[in-house]
């Protein structure tokens, strides 16, 4: 079973890890995907998953989220915010719809939205997200993690560089630089070398 | 690892949190959905209006006969178009991704999951009860009592969907679980239709309806405090995957 405390103010816990598993283990399909997984991630640390198609990246991210209950071990995480592999976001509400659900959801701060979509390169807050490309979508949803970062301080990234371009790549790279220097955390999977280099680096099926 | 100490830098202070804020996002949120796919609103009201003109077709023009089934043909139609609106209720949600985002994110949940049943509300019960009037007027129900009907699908409706969202909620992360959905959610909308037709008939034959719409009152308090919790808890197990 996976426990998870969620404190609600982080500033309390500035010298505690943002994030700490203790012996997980996890099999799916019969498999074992991981065993004896134990790590520790502090503040201003990048932890890198690695491991090919199937490997358990995204199991274990999702375990540390909360939303895969089926891995045994003990985790004890900080508030967070989870960037995967399906948006989040309605296709049939505009850019800045979609954020203020969100800003209001998390109580998070969306004081300058319009800046917040020039910065991640879609300038469009009244385009419906259905108008938009896959990498835009895919923008849209960094900026909703760069509003969460106010509020959660760690960040569980799948795969944040799918279907975007190369400037889009170099801005995740600049996203996460900013998120570690002030003080959080990051756990992102994985296959493409990420314009960061990691703290720490797990390499799964092996 | 390079460091970077831009002016985006934050810090990491506790924001007060307003719960009612989640309340009204999503209540805005869903409420503008429904609005831009305007048949999922449409569909169940079309429903009921054209099965409501069918009835005098079917049994007789006869006002008499007609008055005699229109509280319950009323209440069953109103039960029948609102599992029409049920099962995208979480299901777009939860394909892609927001339902996920919501479990993760609400502070706290089920102040969401109120501002989504009221949004679910206003979209799907809403306009049976607006059109309710002119129902009862196809099937002649005596104009005295049509203020206790509608009082009587204002207290109902609620629970209604209350009870749809726990059901939809409940077999959201099935691939179509619309029959079990109904099978489900059919049973336990007995009690609303009973108090419903009850108190409708008894304005019919000028009796005292306090009681039937006092229940109808109960039942509805009991559903919206305990039904968002129901449905919080479903949708949490639905994102475990």
């Amino acid at each position: 079973m996976s426990e998870l405390s969620t404190p609600s103010n982080p500033r309390v816990l500035s010298s505690m890890p943002l994030c700490r598993a203790i012996g997980l283990r996890c099999e799916r399909g019969g498999r074992e995907l991981f065993s004896d997984l134990s790590f520790t991630l502090d503040r201003g640390v990048m932890l890198e998953l690695r491991g090919p198609n199937g490997s358990g990246k995204s199991t274990l991210l999702r375990a540390l989220a909360g939303l895969y209950p089926d891995v045994d071990g003990e985790i004890d995480t900080c508030d967070l915010a989870y960037f995967g592999h399906r948006g989040g976001l309605s296709p049939t509400l505009t850019v800045a719809e979609n954020l203020a659900w969100f800003s209001g959801l998390a109580g998070t701060t969306a004081d300058d939205v319009p800046g917040l979509l020039r910065r991640v390169g879609v300038p469009y807050p009244n385009r419906p997200l259905s108008e938009l490309s896959a990498g835009q979508q895919r923008r849209v949803g960094l900026a909703r993690l760069m509003m969460t970062g106010e509020r959660k301080p760690l960040w569980l990234l799948d795969e944040p560089l799918t279907a975007l371009d190369s400037a889009g790549e170099a801005l995740v790279g600049e996203l996460i630089d900013e998120h570690l220097a002030c003080g959080g955390g990051v756990v992102c999977a994985t296959h493409q070398d990420l314009p960061v280099v990691p703290g720490l680096r797990i390499e799964l099926g092996h | 690892m390079r460091h970077s100490s831009g002016p985006a830098c934050r810090a990491w202070a506790a924001h007060r949190v307003r719960p009612l804020n989640a309340l009204v996002a999503q209540f805005l949120r869903d409420w503008r959905i429904a609005l831009r796919s305007r048949h999922e609103m449409t569909t169940p009201l079309m429903f009921f209006a054209v099965v409501v003109m069918l009835f005098p077709l079917a049994i007789s023009p006869e006002p008499e006969q007609l008055a005699a089934i229109a509280p319950g043909v009323i209440w069953v139609l109103a039960l029948l178009a609102s599992l029409l609106s049920l099962e995208g209720l979480f299901k777009r949600d939860f394909s892609d991704g927001s339902l996920e985002q919501m479990v993760l994110s609400a502070e706290p949940l089920f102040l969401a999951v109120v501002g989504k049943l009221l949004a679910h509300w206003c979209a799907a019960s809403l306009p049976l009860v607006i059109f309710a009037p002119i129902a009862a007027l196809a099937l002649s129900l005596p104009l005295e009592a049509l203020s206790t009907l509608l009082a009587s699908l204002l207290l109902g409706t609620p629970t209604v969907a209350c009870l749809g969202a726990v059901g939809a909620a409940l077999t959201v992360s099935l691939g179509r679980g619309g029959m079990l959905l109904a099978l489900i959610v059919m049973p336990l909308y007995i009690p609303v239709l009973i108090f419903g037709t009850s108190a409708t008939s008894f304005a019919v034959a000028g009796l005292s309806v306090a009681g039937p719409l006092a229940w109808l009152a109960v039942l509805a308090g009991l559903s919206l405090t305990l039904a968002p919790f129901a449905v919080s808890a479903a949708i949490r197990m639905a994102c475990e995957e």
